[in-house]
């Protein structure tokens, strides 16, 4: 009984933080920042730390939480239940979706201080760990597909923050519109998997327990179609160019939405669907190389980037690949382990890129910023340690998650994915330290213009020690570890032979070609103008012309169509027409009117002519009648 | 002999009307109308005479009580047109038309 409050708590906590904070907001009073930021922080915070007691008990005593809330839908003997239910699976999700949430609230605090809009910030903030936790907790696909539009509403919101700059808007617009193609997806996939077990029920369990009823190319166009929309969400080839252009949004918002929790919701779908995917095995190996291909893609990108969060963005869509090729080969786990420890690496670079951006007046060009090390210490030190983790150098946590991936990939036996893997890995750990260097180890031209907020220092050193040792929750065998989440979670994992000796091989291999690929970019960019010569034209510069070409084929045509549609059939056909009816009406009007002209002795003729017309109608009438 | 009491009766009607419709002034209007009404009278006082009838006459009488008192009408109204406007010109008296255009 207590457990199901627990979970109800754990859910409406943000919703109630943000209602009120929404009421206090539209109702024009002068209200303090003090008030929003205590309403936002006791809002998350509860809510975290619950979700900090909820996968303790689900880690340690595998206690299952289960809240029935109430009926949604009762059609016939078809029933949807507003059901939350945290399984290991939630439970891990909660683990980190929540204290990093918390911890990005008490950082935008700092980051929004004085914000004329404080108040609609943290509405929009509180609400969307309330969508988050839906989307994670529901107990079926409805409900959790209800949490997912809620994300992307707020993704929607928050990347037009500042909406009194149109670009903004138009960004918030293409994320909106792109993540609708992959909501179309994820729908269709729905809708495919009611018509065909929708009568067992709709739930997870009965949906895996009827999966043996559905045919084979069925279950395979189902599959695709759900990965569809993890291929929306979680931003990649060919629908990822909404993310890089979601970085207009305030750097919290990147930080939080954009990078740690809401585009891993794909991963988590495909994760929740395992068994569907441990049976459509061609879909699988397709979500391995798109997976792959965007890693590589996004990585090659990244290194020509000069924006300190589309590098970020460019580098989150990569270690996204990358977690989709680990759940394409079915280790399903490894790429959530991948995105436990990255929701922390990630949060950190962008907490530390949004403390840069507000110490030096809203510069984002790291040709702007370079050799800031002197001025912003902390921060070096922080943003140093989140490069070297996202770099996977030993012992930081993505180290261990990163080389998980590498290994499984070697181990089951595409190769060809192997090195797509490999390859991005040292992409990464190019561009990573191109930037570092760029910024940091360089002769200085910029000076602050506001010294770092405390409120922004204390998450980005608790999110660097979790990225430091979030590491050890999975500690392979070879370490003394023994796969503890792997275990906890109990996913329907395939398990690949892999001796130590290969494994220790793999890891030293990589680690030796990071350290040269440091090396590289030491020598390349430290304390060196190179930056500034590399030019801005190019196939990597121009993100391969993708976003060109969907201008080009989709943007163009439908936009041609609708100018067609608006000036030519409803400006000309149709409002032309209507208007030269009306016009005609009143011509109409204004020739009776001269008959209507209120003499009486005209009235009289006309009632004459009347009655000669009738005694004419009669007197024909008679005719023929005789 | 009906059928040139009728003829009669058709052209004082005709007169009648036309003097209705194409004369401005108010008082020959009226003239006018008395003259329909004798043309009505007319016809129905030949017919009745035909067919040996007096309900004709009967009718036709009523009618003439029915003008006699309308003419005492119509001159207490064109002593108060004539007050209202100064004039008996009945293009004047268009009221019942929209007067905005």
């Amino acid at each position: 009984m207590t457990n199901n409050i627990l979970l109800n708590i754990l859910l409406l906590a943000p919703l109630t933080s943000a209602l009120l904070i929404f009421l206090l907001n539209i109702s024009r009073r002068y209200t303090k920042q003090t008030l929003y930021t205590l309403l936002a922080l006791s809002g998350s915070g509860l809510s975290a730390m619950i979700a900090l007691y909820i996968s303790y008990t689900s880690y340690f005593e595998q206690k299952l939480f289960v809240s029935n809330l109430f009926t949604w839908l009762n059609i016939g003997d078809f029933t949807i239940e507003v059901t939350l239910k945290a399984d290991a699976l939630s439970s891990f999700m909660l683990l980190f979706v929540a204290p990093v949430s918390f911890l990005i609230h008490i950082y935008a605090t700092g980051y929004m201080d004085k914000d004329k809009s404080y108040g609609r910030f943290f509405t929009y903030f509180n609400l969307f760990i309330f969508f988050m936790f839906l989307l994670v907790l529901a107990d079926n696909p409805i409900i959790m597909f209800v949490g997912w539009e809620g994300v992307g509403l707020i993704s929607y919101l928050l990347i037009g923050f500042y909406f009194d700059d149109i670009q903004n808007t138009y960004a918030g617009n293409k994320a909106f519109i792109v993540n609708r193609v992959g909501d179309f997806g994820f729908l269709s996939a729905l809708m495919l998997l009611f018509v065909e077990i929708g009568h067992g029920g709709f739930s997870y369990d009965a949906i895996f327990f009827n999966l043996s009823l559905i045919d084979t190319p069925m279950l395979s166009l189902i599959a695709l179609l759900l990965f569809v929309g993890a291929m929306g969400k979680s931003a990649q080839l060919p629908l990822f160019v909404w993310l890089p252009d979601a970085m207009a949004g305030p750097t919290p918002v990147s930080a939080l939405i954009h990078a740690a929790t809401m585009v891993t919701a794909g991963i988590y779908m495909v994760a929740r669907f395992a068994p569907l995917y441990n049976i459509a095995s061609d879909v699988s190996l397709f979500i391995a190389y798109i997976g792959g291909l965007s890693a590589l893609f996004a990585a090659i990108v990244a290194t020509r980037q000069y924006d300190i969060k589309k590098i970020l963005a460019y580098s989150t869509i990569s270690q996204l690949g990358f977690m989709f090729m680990a759940l394409g080969v079915g280790a399903y786990s490894t790429a959530l382990f991948h995105m436990f420890t990255h929701a922390f690496f990630k949060g950190l670079l962008f907490m530390g890129a949004g403390a840069i951006i507000v110490a030096f007046g809203h510069k984002q060009d790291i040709r702007e910023l370079r050799g800031i090390r002197r001025s912003v210490p902390t921060i070096f030190i922080m943003m140093l340690i989140g490069s070297l983790t996202i770099s996977a150098i030993p012992p930081l946590s993505a180290f261990f998650s990163k080389d998980a991936i590498m290994g499984i990939l070697y181990a089951s036996d595409h190769l060809d994915l192997f090195f797509i893997a490999l390859l991005s890995s040292l992409f990464t750990v190019f561009y990573m330290f191109r930037m570092i260097f760029v910024l940091f180890f360089s002769e200085n031209t910029t000076e602050p213009s506001k010294n770092s907020v405390k409120s922004m220092n204390y998450p980005m050193a608790i999110l660097t020690l979790l990225s430091v040792f979030a590491g050890m929750l999975n500690l392979p065998e070879i370490f003394g570890g023994n796969l503890m989440m792997s275990s906890w979670l109990d996913l329907a994992d395939k398990h690949f032979v892999f001796s130590h000796a290969n494994e220790i091989f793999l890891m030293s291999v990589n680690t030796i070609l990071i350290c040269f690929i440091l090396y590289y970019a030491y020598k390349r960019y430290a304390y060196k103008d190179t930056i500034l010569k590399e030019s801005t034209t190019g196939l990597v510069a121009n993100k391969f012309y993708i976003d060109a070409l969907y201008q080009l084929i989709i943007v163009k045509p439908l936009y041609a169509l609708s100018f067609f549609f608006d000036r030519k059939i409803s400006h000309d056909l149709i409002d032309t027409s209507i208007n030269s009816m009306a016009l005609n009406y009143k011509k109409l009007g204004k020739l009776f009117a001269f008959f209507e002209n209120g003499n009486v002795r005209f009235y009289a003729l006309y009632m004459l002519i009347g009655l000669v017309l009738g005694f004419i109608y009669l007197f024909l009438l008679l005719k023929a009648m005789l | 002999m009906l059928k040139a009491y009728m003829i009669l009766s058709i052209i004082l009607f005709s007169i009648g009307v036309i003097g209705l419709i194409s004369r401005r002034n108010i008082i020959v209007i009226y003239m006018s109308i008395e003259l329909l009404l004798n043309a009505v009278n007319l016809s129905l006082i030949a017919i009745s005479g035909d067919i040996g009838n007096a309900s004709g006459h009967v009718m036709s009488l009523m009618i003439i009580a029915i003008a006699a008192s309308e003419a005492a009408l119509f001159m207490s109204l064109f002593v108060v047109l004539f007050r209202k406007k100064g004039s008996l010109d009945a293009n004047i008296f268009d009221i019942l038309g929209n007067k905005d255009d």
